[in-house]
């Protein structure tokens, strides 16, 4: 490539990274595997609204499944409660999990790093996908649910759990906050993963060692042995979205998880970085 | 580029993996400009040093400079000046060519967005890619990937580019497309760094030449050097009678016969002529020219340099030794490189 080549001149002044996240981000959501696993959340809640709506709704269920037959908003909700213990973290884990591990399995992270990325921004880039793939979960539970919901089921002014009713669109606000929460409490699990994620080079093994945690970390959220632990556990928080669907809004619990996954972002973050920073790559 | 700093210079390199010592001491020193040979067996530590060049791996001891700047320290402003293909390419198997040339470039954050899509084709196209650049590389063939890694290597343009084994994998003639490619790329200046474990491949086209092994820097130089350093052997065939006298002819001159095999039909073995210490041992060297005429000997000595052969044969002639055939050889690249290597398939650790 000859240097008078007009094609190929550097930039002036190196990027600041926005591209390569793009570039992550098509990575990721093209990838046929992401693609099964948002269509496999996407199937929680219609499943839920079909079964509702074949069976009458009566029953035992989840939280707000009784409320389903009467307004379509609520299969969201449901559906969300229903992907909270296992199916978000099972993606969020896979997800966080192959970061950078996965790079170093297909062999493209010498790559990444030679190009150069830099190995800071890389971990950078590789958590903001991360988190754009908590949202983009819980947000393909809350739209699915909205639209199996309004096909099966009549829609209308919601009754919140303080006893106010609001109309439809303060409730599908609501239902955007909901899911924020949501993603927002997967964000420490998907911190997790990526630091476990900078510690092997077998994508497989960082995927089940982040599901581990949250499944051990929810296990012991129920013993009332370790109650001292409880505040302090990632999944904590999970399902206390209820104080988002009052009048006025109790912002407290949604401060409480925030504070709570900023803590394991930074603590995590910071060991996936003094682990990555230095280590030899191999792969 | 004249008087450029070396594009590639250790000191000491060392990298211990625990209790074994994988790379020892290296010093390197690859001129700019020139098309360095990186040789040695598997395991001879080539690899380890390519990660640690580029900053994929520390060192534990020693200094490295690459294109005049330390490194790892300035790894972000060499780095875009340096393409490479490490170990073998690296793949999104579940993006095409074309996409994962664009995704590598795209973590370049030196690489204008504006061009990646013209950069792309043009690489694809110096690899002979362009066909199969919308396939997924999941269907590509090692020797399509190979070409790939090499593609990704071109993306910008480079003063240095580090080629680990890249012909790995290719047919004959990718192999000779691969050695087209790195001449034109060293024509324009660019220094190549290639290294690999088959001399032939890549003697064609190295100016200098680094030897591995079990983690050292065995030999380093000009593949002139290089060829000069083996020892010559001179070979002679005289008339059987004469053998005795041509060996004592030969010694005043430095000439010291280590064999001589004397004609089949040799009818005693007393005729033979056997200097001292040096054995007679029938058929133990290959006369270099045919089947030794009936009734010749040939003789054998190592040949030292700045002796003129057309000497030596003046003085076998006027002491009246029948000459009947007079070779020098030189031990090919090839020889040195066994020689310094060691044969066979043992990994040396």
């Amino acid at each position: 490539m000859s240097s008078s080549d007009p094609t190929a001149v550097r930039s002036s002044r190196r990027a600041l990274g926005w591209g390569f996240f793009l570039s992550e981000l098509g990575v990721l959501f093209r990838r046929r595997r992401t693609q099964a696993m948002l269509g496999a959340l996407a199937a929680v809640p219609i499943l839920i609204a079909v079964a509702i709506r074949v069976t009458g709704g009566d029953g035992r269920g989840p939280a707000f499944l009784d409320r389903i037959s009467q307004n379509g908003l609520f299969v969201g909700m449901t559906a969300l409660v229903v992907s909270i213990p296992l199916f978000l973290p099972l993606t969020v884990g896979v997800v966080a999990g192959d970061s950078v591990s996965g790079e170093a399995s297909t062999g493209t992270l010498r790559y990444l790093l030679v190009s150069p990325v830099g190995r800071i921004r890389l971990l950078v880039v590789k958590f903001a996908s991360a988190v754009v793939f908590c949202l983009a979960a819980t947000l393909t539970v809350s739209v699915a649910g909205l639209l199996a919901g309004a096909v099966l089921f009549p829609i209308g002014p919601v009754t919140l759990l303080s006893g106010d009713t609001v109309d439809v669109g303060e409730a599908l606000l609501r239902a955007l906050l909901i899911s924020v929460y949501v993603a927002l409490g997967l964000l420490g699990l998907a911190a997790i993963g990526l630091f476990i994620s900078t510690l092997t080079d077998a994508p497989v093994g960082a995927m089940a060692a982040t599901v581990v945690v949250a499944i051990l970390s929810q296990v012991l959220g129920q013993l009332s042995q370790t109650e001292l632990l409880h505040p302090f556990l990632p999944s904590y928080h999970w399902l206390d979205f209820a104080d988002l669907l009052r009048q006025p809004i109790d912002w407290s619990s949604f401060a409480g998880n925030a504070w709570l996954q900023l803590a394991y972002v930074a603590i995590f973050g910071a060991l996936a970085y003094a682990r990555f920073a230095t280590k030899d790559v191999l792969s | 580029m004249t008087a450029a700093p070396a594009a590639i210079r250790t000191s000491g390199l060392t990298k211990r993996f625990g209790r074994q010592t994988v790379v020892d001491g290296v010093d390197l020193d690859v001129p700019a400009g020139a098309v360095f040979g990186f040789l040695g067996p598997n395991g001879s530590g080539k690899t380890t040093t390519i990660r640690m060049l580029l900053g994929l791996a520390s060192a534990t001891a020693g200094e490295i400079s690459v294109l005049g700047e330390r490194m790892p320290d300035r790894l972000g402003t060499v780095l875009p000046d340096v393409g490479a293909l490490i170990e073998g390419p690296g793949f999104y198997p579940f993006l095409s060519g074309a996409a994962n040339l664009a995704r590598l470039d795209a973590a370049d954050g030196w690489a204008p967005r504006t061009t990646r899509r013209a950069r792309v084709a043009e690489a694809l196209d110096r690899v002979g890619l362009t066909q199969a650049g919308g396939k997924k590389v999941r269907a590509y063939s090692l020797g399509m990937k190979q070409r790939l890694g090499i593609a990704n290597a071109l993306l910008m343009p480079r003063q240095l580019i580090v080629l680990d084994e890249p012909t790995n994998g290719l047919d004959p003639q990718g192999t000779r497309e691969v050695r087209g490619l790195i001449r034109s790329l060293a024509s324009t200046g660019t220094t190549v760094f290639v290294s690999s474990h088959l001399l032939a491949e890549i003697e064609q086209m190295c100016t200098h030449i680094g030897v591995m092994r079990g983690g050292r820097l065995v030999a380093q130089g000009t593949i002139d050097e290089l060829r000069a350093a083996g020892q010559a052997t001179l070979h002679l065939a005289v008339a059987a009678p004469d053998a005795r006298l041509a060996v004592s002819t030969l010694a005043p001159l430095g000439l010291v016969v280590t064999a001589a095999t004397a004609p089949d039909r040799s009818p005693a073995p007393d005729r033979a002529p056997a200097p001292d210490g040096a054995a007679a041992r029938d058929g133990a060297v290959d006369a270099p020219h045919g089947p030794t005429a009936d009734g010749d000997t040939a003789l054998v000595a190592p040949f030292p340099d700045g002796l003129a052969p057309e000497h030596v044969v003046a003085a076998l002639v006027g002491a009246g030794v029948r000459v009947r055939g007079v070779a020098v050889d030189r031990p090919s690249l090839e020889d040195s490189f066994v020689a310094l290597t060691g044969e066979g398939f043992d990994v040396v650790q």
